[in-house]
């Protein structure tokens, strides 16, 4: 495993913000920068602990495939889901285009 | 935010002055606690009307000095009252919360009731379905009196990160109450609910249960429902209860513990009883101390020294003290700000404007614009919608699981929380219960905090160890700092060991110092 990156530039910064999906003004960029760097740099002291062969831990608890069995129950109700929504159409969640040229 | 939900008045109306245990007028200066309060009702000398006013005095007295709430129920309040008074006179089974005020974190969703997450991008949102925990509650014969403040989604160690404004300590209304549960642990202490439920992902419920001197508890992973706790970092999140007692933690716990079908991470085994061994002391158990979180930098004097008088405690009632390390969870801290970060970058994807909440688009800002690109859409809701903390996390997330940096930070952090749990599990061979300071210092000032994320997250360095490994944790209120502010105590115990947790907290609470109860209201006392 090669060591820990150097620290976080400002373009890398606006390219996990564009990954989220967040617009950051010039100021939050740099902000940001100098923040996540600090929090980056105090995570490397995990660099120096000896981890070969120590396998990963995603989940505290060993559970594979929970399974139930396959019988219909009641699920929440379609209207009162879809009262929440921001724009609504024909039983379904309307959002803008996803597509450069109207159908 | 505060408001009322059912029409009419935006604050709540205290009518009834005179509080059910007290008849003075004034509220009582030693708050009735759940399995006094239930106790009562059951056997009909309480009326859960008086209980509510009583409650509801509070709130209307302090609340505006304390911003414990997002939203007070009260209407919806008084009308359980009602309801269970009837159920009482019919001489059906009230349950065993019959009548006990209880105040839910604002990430726990409840059905036709605002639930925020403290957020501006949930602003509008009812939810279509009651959180499991808050059904159980309920079904208890609880009354929920509202939605409490917290960080924004969770993620913050003093509620100061909410769209909302800050809750402030009961015990010094110019300092924090701790968090991200703030504003349930705000309430709890200041007698505005008897119980309150939190979530725990990395201290959220136990630090500001220490710096506001209640008691709170993260239950081990899957022994408690997550279904309707609205997910922060998965793998850690856990719904637990604050009380002002040891006793009624426990009487909470065991209503809200086991399976959930709703819940594919519920464990499928009936829970470990909480109140099956309180009372009956600590003679013979072994209690280790953690050297690595008890000389661990940044940790307050005053703090060290409480922790090593509640040691010396219950070494006095008989139990076998020692000093234990537990070395990886020193490196607990780093693993936890690559991990939460990591699955809360995931979860907070589902924020962008299409199904619930806020929608802001490329053009006309509304509810039902759809000119502009999808893209623009979601860059505006979820700029305009997270403030800066969830922003940060989202980041540090985003960048941690990117290619090229997956091995070297979320790939070792799980790694390091192997490290951990082994670590635990050998200290588990030698020792019933560990013991360990709950949070550095006692609760600091607004703000103080506020300008630099990382000296924030060190408040969580004492707490985060449990979250990783999946482990139960309680913190216990023992004595306060040089200050006069509250300390707390944590009791860590393996996996599904809640019956000892509780036993030794127990024991702990009942060789504390008095501690003085806030002095909000003109009758003081000690609770």
């Amino acid at each position: 495993m090669a060591g820990m990156p150097t620290r976080i530039s400002t373009d890398e910064v606006a390219h996990v913000a564009r990954l989220a999906r967040l617009a950051l003004t010039p100021e939050e960029l740099e902000r940001f920068t100098e923040q996540l760097g600090a929090v980056l740099e105090h995570a490397q002291d995990v660099e120096g602990l000896d981890t070969a062969g120590v396998p990963p831990t995603a989940h505290p608890l060993p559970l594979a495939n929970v399974l139930r069995d396959d019988v219909v129950v009641p699920s929440l109700d379609r209207d009162e889901v879809l009262a929440q929504a921001p724009a609504v159409e024909a039983d379904r969640f309307r959002v803008p285009r996803i597509l450069g040229e109207v159908p | 935010m505060s408001g009322s939900d059912s029409g009419g008045a935006g604050r709540p109306t205290a009518t009834g002055e005179v509080g059910a245990t007290s008849g003075t007028g004034v509220p009582a200066p030693r708050f009735a606690g759940a399995a006094e309060i239930a106790g009562g009702v059951r056997s009909g000398r309480l009326l859960p009307r008086d209980v509510v006013e009583e409650h509801l005095a509070r709130i209307e007295s302090a609340e505006a000095d304390v911003h414990a709430f997002n939203l007070v129920s009260a209407d919806a309040a008084r009308a359980a009252a009602d309801r269970l008074d009837a159920a009482v006179a019919d001489g059906r089974d009230p349950g065993a919360l019959a009548g006990v005020p209880v105040v839910l974190k604002d990430n726990l969703c409840t059905r036709g009731v605002p639930t925020t997450c403290s957020s501006r991008i949930l602003e509008g949102w009812l939810p279509p379905y009651d959180a499991t925990v808050v059904q159980r509650v309920v079904a208890a014969g609880a009354i929920v009196m509202g939605k409490t403040n917290l960080d924004e989604f969770a993620m913050g160690s003093s509620t100061e990160n909410s769209a909302f404004g800050p809750t402030h300590n009961p015990h010094d209304l110019s300092r924090v109450p701790g968090g991200s549960s703030g504003g349930s642990a705000a309430a709890v202490a200041a007698g505005f609910a008897a119980l309150g439920l939190g979530s725990d992902t990395g201290g959220s419920i136990r630090q500001p249960a220490a710096l506001c001197g209640v008691v709170g508890v993260k239950p081990t992973y899957g022994v408690v429902s997550r279904y309707g706790l609205i997910a922060f970092a998965s793998s850690l999140d856990q719904i637990g209860p604050f009380a002002r007692s040891v006793a009624d933690a426990a009487l909470l716990f065991d209503v809200i513990a086991g399976p959930d079908p709703a819940d594919s991470t519920s464990l499928r085994d009936d829970p470990p009883s909480a109140s099956a061994r309180l009372g009956e002391g600590v003679d013979g158990l072994r209690v280790g101390i953690v050297t690595e979180l008890a000389t661990a930098e940044g940790i307050a004097g005053d703090v060290v020294a409480r922790a090593r008088e509640a040691a010396d405690a219950l070494a006095a009632a008989g139990a076998k003290v020692d000093e234990v390390s537990v070395p990886a969870v020193v490196y607990g801290l780093s693993a936890y700000y690559l991990i939460a970060p990591a699955e809360a970058s995931s979860n907070l994807a589902r924020y962008d404007g299409v199904r619930y909440g806020l929608r802001l688009t490329g053009g006309e800002a509304g509810r039902d614009g759809d000119d502009g690109d999808i893209t623009e859409m979601y860059l505006r809701t979820r700029s305009a919608g997270f403030g800066a903390e969830v922003k940060r996390r989202i980041m540090l997330g985003t960048y941690a699981l990117s290619a090229g940096y997956y091995d070297a930070y979320y790939g070792k952090a799980q790694q390091v929380r192997t490290l951990i749990i082994r670590d635990f599990e050998a200290a588990y061979e030698r020792f019933d219960v560990l013991l360990a300071p709950t949070a550095p210092t006692t609760a600091f000032p607004l703000g103080a905090k506020t300008a630099d994320p990382l000296t924030m997250y060190l408040n969580d360095v004492c707490t985060i160890p449990s979250n990783l490994a999946g482990h139960p944790a309680v913190s216990v209120p023992f004595g306060a700092g040089d200050d006069g502010l509250p300390i707390g105590v944590q009791v860590l115990a393996p996996a599904l060991g809640e019956t000892v947790m509780f036993q030794v907290a127990a024991a702990l609470e009942a060789a504390a110092p008095p501690l003085a109860a806030p002095r909000l209201y003109s009758e003081g006392g000690t609770r």
